[in-house]
């Protein structure tokens, strides 16, 4: 089968690559009907997640139709089910799951010796971001297996499109559990740094939420068009203070609850901490490029909360822990539980509150990927959202 | 450096290798400034241009501040120019190594190659940004009708106050006070 592969950094190719097969007694194969890139993809893409390998297969947000199911996950799947596919992989059964906190699964990462030794513990297997997460092949392709297919999994009905439920998979849940995470109230005052896929996301449930205000943050003037259509107060940094018009937005007491959706790749220039933060992972001194969270830790009102989407991979410097404990913030971060939250979301759609294909702004062809990549990376064309379609 | 933003609209270019050359060049000013500031004497020794570690030390302090500059501003358009004319200033002052008996001449020839090719990249670089347009143009693809709100964004304002926030997904109690709209619940702690 084709697929889009890993073969390096700023390398990415359409491949014929093995089959997929059914290798456990849970597992699914599904023919992938769509699958989108995602900006976490772009981590990988620019060569900032560690443990890839050449000839990994990418992609964590797609779905399909399932074409083999194993007798272990024939109680929950059949053949010909329509199914969005979490990009966190669930067992269902441990402590965490039983929890509800899915995206830290402790049985679905293969390689969890690995990830115990970086982070501590293991995390949940995810499809197609590197090895620390179990290498398992990713969803650009035209078929996946799905390990632990009777929970792994979202069926979603014929009557909506694919382009309406696709984004269950990571971007809409992501955006929602960053929201809900605000525990946002009627007089709250929400900024939201990146408005991207993710951003774009937050930003919609933070209304549906019933923030009384929300601020995106960005400087892309596509992003920022469709921030303000979403129903935000937009701020573009390259234009002006983003602390000086957050504390002006809230009488100067600063945004009750601040949303970090960039993670590691900031791309505030202009700023002495972000020069700083380019020598020192230049030198690989530092992994990470964390303006975003120094400003949401200057920025944020005393006894606010941080909500942190972004993805971030391993070292930051220089954040300034001691206004973080002074000011006495809520941190709350964390992949995302994805099924914790797609039953609620996918009846908002059905009832037509929110419509996640906005954000769609390319749809091509599987062999197109590769040149997506770059276009989605550089934000070319207006782009915000690829799909593709094997 | 500027594609993502309203000043690449302006200058109206969807190219960012201009905008990387720039930042290249940027590093590359720090770099070599750092250089002639740390160790001037070996620089001057290996030009036979003893007597001058003062001098390039000077150059080095301008270097690095055109490269802060290049990386720290908006536009880097006046900043290239800035390397433009320090270049010229090297060249110059490197021709002056050329003359009488230095023993070094073949070294200040690889360093006025060199810096002759450097500033052939500063001269298209600031070339290539100044002749972009200051005209700010509109975004390249329109999509303030993309609201993802089928009713309106208006009307889903709290659409979703049915939702209800999960127990470990609610402010830490002791802070709900500060967050919430009611008055706090509990008295004021004494210091």
């Amino acid at each position: 089968m084709k697929a889009l592969v890993w073969n390096g950094s700023k390398n990415v190719a359409v491949e014929t690559v093995p089959d997929p097969e059914i290798l456990n007694a849970r597992d699914a194969i599904i023919k992938i009907t769509s699958t989108a890139i995602c900006g976490s993809d772009l981590h990988i893409y620019d060569g900032y997640i560690p443990s890839m390998k050449k000839g990994d297969v990418l992609g964590h947000e797609f779905m399909g139709e399932v074409v083999e199911v194993g007798p272990g996950a024939r109680n929950a799947l059949k053949v010909g089910d329509r199914i969005v596919v979490p990009f966190t992989i669930i067992c269902g059964e441990c402590d965490q799951c039983k929890r509800g906190n899915f995206s830290v699964c402790e049985r679905t990462n293969r390689n969890g010796h690995i990830a115990a030794k970086a982070f501590g513990h293991t995390t949940a297997g995810l499809f197609g971001y590197t090895h620390l997460t179990g290498g398992y092949p990713g969803g650009q392709a035209e078929y996946v297996r799905v390990p632990f297919a009777d929970k792994t999994h979202i069926k979603v009905p014929s009557g909506l499109s694919d382009e309406q439920v696709l984004f269950l998979g990571d971007i809409f849940p992501t955006g929602w559990q960053a929201a809900v995470a605000c525990d946002i109230q009627p007089t709250d005052t929400v900024a939201i740094w990146g408005a991207g896929p993710v951003g774009q996301m937050a930003i919609r449930s933070a209304v549906l939420l019933g923030a009384k205000q929300v601020v995106a943050i960005d400087r892309v003037p596509e992003r920022l068009d469709m921030a303000r259509a979403g129903g935000a107060i937009t701020i573009n940094f390259d234009e002006e203070s983003v602390i000086e018009r957050l504390n002006e937005l809230t009488n100067g007491k600063g945004p009750e609850k601040c949303i970090d959706s960039v993670g590691m790749e900031a791309h505030a220039t202009a700023t002495i901490d972000s020069m700083y933060d380019r020598v020192k992972q230049a030198t690989m001194l530092e992994t990470d490029r964390p303006h975003v969270l120094r400003e949401m830790i200057y920025v944020c009102r005393p006894a606010g909360v941080l909500s942190i989407p972004g993805v971030y991979g391993g070292l930051l410097d220089k954040i300034p822990f001691g206004a973080l404990m002074n000011k006495g913030l809520t941190v709350r971060t964390g992949q995302t539980h994805v099924n914790r939250w797609t039953d609620d979301l996918l009846r908002r759609i059905e009832e037509g509150q929110i419509d996640p294909s906005f954000v769609i702004t390319h749809t091509v062809g599987l062999e197109e990927g590769p040149d997506m990549y770059k276009v989605f990376r550089d934000k070319q064309d207006g782009c915000i959202k690829v799909v593709l379609k094997p | 450096m500027r594609y993502e933003t309203e000043k690449t609209r302006r200058r109206g270019h969807a190219d960012t290798a201009t905008d990387t050359l720039a930042r290249g060049l940027g590093w590359f000013s720090i770099a070599l400034g750092i250089a002639e500031v740390v160790a001037p004497r070996a620089l001057a020794r290996s030009l036979g241009m003893k007597g001058q570690e003062g001098l390039i030390a000077a150059y080095g302090m301008r270097e690095i501040a055109t490269g802060i500059g290049i990386l720290a501003s908006k536009d880097p358009t006046p900043w290239i120019w800035g390397r433009v004319a320090g270049d010229g200033l090297d060249l110059a002052t490197l021709a002056t190594g050329l003359e009488g008996k230095n023993p070094k001449k073949g070294n200040v020839g690889i360093a006025i190659a060199a810096v002759a090719g450097v500033t052939a990249l500063d001269v298209y670089c600031a070339q290539v940004l100044s002749g972009e347009s200051p005209t700010p143009l509109p975004p390249m693809q329109d999509y303030s009708d993309r609201s993802g709100f089928p009713q309106g964004a208006g009307q889903m304002r709290g659409a979703a106050s049915d939702f209800e926030v999960p127990q470990d997904f609610r402010i830490p109690e002791a802070l709900r006070p500060y967050t919430q709209p009611q008055a706090p619940q509990h008295p004021q702690p004494s210091m």
